[in-house]
C-alpha cells in the first residue's frame, strides 16, 4: 500500500510541477508577434516572439550564414542590431571585437526576440536564397578530391558574384548542420553550381558530399562572401592556391576570361606530388586561348617516378621568382592552408601589394 | 529520523553556515561550478548571488513540502527525489520570471541560473536541514547562511585566482590543480573555526 501511495504522491508532485511550469511558460514566455525591421523599414517581418533572431530571420527567408546551427560557436551570424536586442551576452563576447561592439554587431543566434527589433543586414545577404538541387555529376580529381556538380531545381538560377561561396546542408547526428564551400563553377553558369571538395577524415560536410551519388537531392543556401573583384582590365590578377584550394580560383579565372579575354592573370597552384595535380590540362588549354594567362603548378615533394619538369619547392618561392616588383597594379586571391597564406602574403607584400589588395580564404 | 527539533538559535545557524561549517569548504558541496566559474570576481559575485537567492527559496519551499506534505503521509523516503524535482522546477520558473520582468537582472544572472539546477550545494542544503531537524526559521537561516558561505568561498578563490595570473605557478600545477590545492588550504583555515558553534 505504501508503495502505491508513494508512487502516486511522487507522480502527483511531478505532474503538478510540470503543469505549473507549462502554465508559467505560456504566460511568461509569450511575447506575441514581434516586428523585425530590416534596413530602416526596407523590409518589415512579423515573427513569433521568444525565438532567436537567427531562426526568426530564417523563417522569413533571410539566410544569415551560420555553421554551428545556432549554438553560438562559429561566430558567422554577425549582424548589426540597432534597437531592441538587449545588452550583449557573455556567450557573444568572444566573437565580437570592440569596434564591432560599438556598431551594435551581435550574433543573431544569441539575440532573443522579446520586442520589436531593428536590424541592419547587408544587401548581399538579402539575396541569399535556399536552393533545392540534385547531383548532376561527381568526378574524382585526385585520391581525396572530388568535383561535384549540382543542377538547380528551385530556384532554377543562382546569381552570384566572383569568389562567393554557398553553405551546404549536411545531416549529422545532432540534426542538420551547414558547411561552407566555395563555388568553383563560373558565375555565368547560372543553372548549376560546382564544388571542389577534399575529403577530410571524420569531417561532416566533406564525408556527406563525397558519398553523394548522381541524382541525390541536396539543399544549400547562398551565395555568400564579400570578395570584391577588381574589374579594371589593367589590374593583374594573381591567384595562389594550395591543396584543395582550387575552387575559388576556377570560379574567378573562368568568369573573368569570359568577360576580359586579354587580361593578365597568374595562377600559382602548389601541391605535393604529381598525384595531387588536377585541372592542369584545362588551364593549359585556356592559356593557349588567352596569351596573358600564366599557369604555374609547383610540387613541394616530387617523386622520382613523376618525371616533373615544372616548378619544385613551396609555391611562394615560385611566386617570388616570377612576379616582379615593378609597380604594376595587382589584386591577389589566396586559398589554402594557413602557413601557405602567411608565406604568400609576405612575398606579395615585398612585391608592393597593399593589404587591401590581398584577399584570402583559409582552411 | 526522530521528530526532535534542533534547538540551536537561527542566528547561530546563520553565522555557523557562513564561517564555521561553510557548505563548500567543510562539506565540499557545489565544487563543479566553484571550480568552473571562479576565474573572475565579477562572475563569482553573480553566481554567488544567484546561489543565495535559489538556496533561500528552495529551502523554504522544500521545508514546507517536507513538513506539511511528506511527514504527515509518512512518505519521507521520497524526500531526495522530490527535493531534486522541486529545485529543478523552481530554477526553471525563476529563469522565466526574471527574463520576463527584469531583463537587466536576467542578463546579469541568466547564464548562471541553469548551472544552479545541478549545483549540489543547493540540494545539500535541502537535505542537511532535514537530517539536522531544523524548524522553519532555522532552515531559512541555514539556507541564507549556506548561500552566503558559498558566495564567500567562491569570491575568495576568484580573487586569489585573479591575483594568481601574475604568479609563477609551476607547470604541473597550472589550471585546476593549483585551484584544488588553494581550496584545500582555504578549507584548512576555515577548519580553524570548526566547533566554535555547534549546529
Amino acid at each position: 500500500m505504501i508503495f502505491l501511495w508513494s508512487i502516486l504522491v511522487l507522480v502527483l508532485i511531478v505532474v503538478g510541477l510540470a503543469l505549473l511550469l507549462t502554465v508559467a511558460e505560456s504566460v511568461l514566455v509569450n511575447y506575441g508577434i514581434c516586428i523585425i525591421d530590416v534596413n530602416a523599414s526596407e523590409k518589415s517581418l512579423e515573427v513569433e516572439g521568444g525565438q532567436s533572431l537567427l531562426s526568426g530571420l530564417v523563417e522569413s527567408k533571410i539566410f544569415i550564414p551560420s555553421a554551428c546551427g545556432g549554438q553560438g560557436t562559429c561566430g558567422f551570424c554577425k549582424i548589426e542590431v540597432l534597437d531592441g536586442g538587449g545588452p550583449i551576452l557573455p556567450t557573444e563576447t568572444p566573437y565580437i571585437s570592440r569596434a564591432e561592439r560599438r556598431d551594435g554587431v551581435r550574433l543573431a543566434c544569441q539575440v532573443k526576440i522579446r520586442e520589436n527589433i531593428k536590424v541592419k543586414i547587408p544587401a548581399d545577404l538579402l539575396n541569399v536564397k535556399l536552393f533545392n538541387a540534385t547531383v548532376k555529376s561527381t568526378t574524382p580529381m585526385t585520391n581525396n578530391i572530388k568535383e561535384i556538380r549540382f543542377s538547380l531545381i528551385e530556384p532554377s538560377e543562382i546569381f552570384s558574384r566572383v569568389g562567393q561561396y554557398i553553405q551546404i546542408q549536411a545531416p549529422s547526428p545532432d540534426g542538420p548542420v551547414f558547411r561552407a564551400y566555395s563555388i568553383s563553377s563560373a558565375v555565368y553558369e547560372t543553372n548549376e553550381v560546382e564544388l571542389v571538395v577534399r575529403l577530410i577524415p571524420g569531417g561532416i560536410g566533406s564525408t556527406y558530399l563525397h558519398n553523394l551519388e548522381v541524382g541525390d537531392p541536396v539543399e544549400f543556401t547562398g551565395p555568400y562572401g564579400d570578395f570584391i573583384f577588381d574589374e579594371d582590365p589593367e589590374t593583374e590578377l594573381i591567384c595562389v592556391g594550395g591543396g584543395a584550394g582550387m575552387a575559388p580560383m576556377k570560379n574567378i579565372i573562368k568568369s573573368m576570361y569570359k568577360e576580359q579575354p586579354d587580361r593578365t592573370c597568374w595562377l600559382f597552384f602548389g601541391c605535393r606530388a604529381k598525384d595531387d595535380i588536377f585541372y592542369l590540362e584545362m588551364y593549359e588549354e585556356m592559356a593557349k586561348q588567352h596569351p596573358n594567362f600564366h599557369v604555374v603548378y609547383g610540387l613541394s615533394d616530387p617523386q622520382p617516378e613523376d618525371n616533373w619538369e615544372g616548378e619544385t619547392g613551396f609555391i611562394h618561392l615560385s611566386l617570388d621568382k616570377m612576379i616582379e616588383a615593378d609597380g604594376t597594379k595587382r589584386q591577389a586571391f589566396l586559398c589554402g592552408p594557413p602557413p601557405m597564406i602567411d608565406a604568400v602574403t609576405r612575398v606579395l607584400q615585398t612585391k608592393g601589394l597593399a593589404d587591401d589588395e590581398i584577399f584570402y580564404d583559409e582552411f | 529520523m526522530t521528530d526532535v527539533m534542533s534547538d540551536v538559535s537561527p542566528w547561530a545557524i546563520l553565522i555557523a553556515a557562513i564561517f564555521t561549517s561553510n557548505i563548500l569548504l567543510t562539506n565540499f558541496l557545489g565544487m563543479c561550478s566553484f571550480l568552473a566559474c571562479s576565474r573572475q570576481v565579477g562572475t563569482a559575485v553573480g553566481l554567488g548571488t544567484a546561489v543565495i537567492f535559489v538556496m533561500v527559496c528552495t529551502t523554504a519551499i522544500n521545508w514546507c513540502i517536507y513538513t506539511y506534505a511528506l511527514v504527515p503521509q509518512e512518505l519521507d523516503h521520497l524526500w531526495f527525489i522530490i527535493a531534486i524535482a522541486v529545485i529543478a522546477a523552481f530554477v526553471q520558473f525563476v529563469e522565466m520570471f526574471v527574463e520576463r520582468f527584469s531583463p537587466k537582472l536576467y542578463h546579469a544572472l541568466g547564464i548562471f541560473l541553469p548551472l544552479i539546477t545541478v549545483n549540489c550545494a543547493i540540494l545539500g542544503a535541502s537535505l542537511l536541514m532535514i537530517t539536522r531537524h531544523y524548524g522553519f526559521w532555522q532552515s531559512m537561516a541555514f539556507g541564507l547562511g549556506g548561500g552566503l558561505g558559498w558566495m564567500l568561498a567562491i569570491v575568495l578563490i576568484a580573487g586569489l585566482r585573479q591575483k594568481m595570473t601574475y604568479s609563477d605557478v609551476p607547470q604541473p600545477f597550472k589550471g585546476v590543480a593549483i585551484v584544488m590545492i588553494i581550496t584545500g588550504i582555504m578549507a584548512m583555515i576555515f577548519m580553524g573555526f570548526a566547533g566554535m558553534v555547534k549546529i
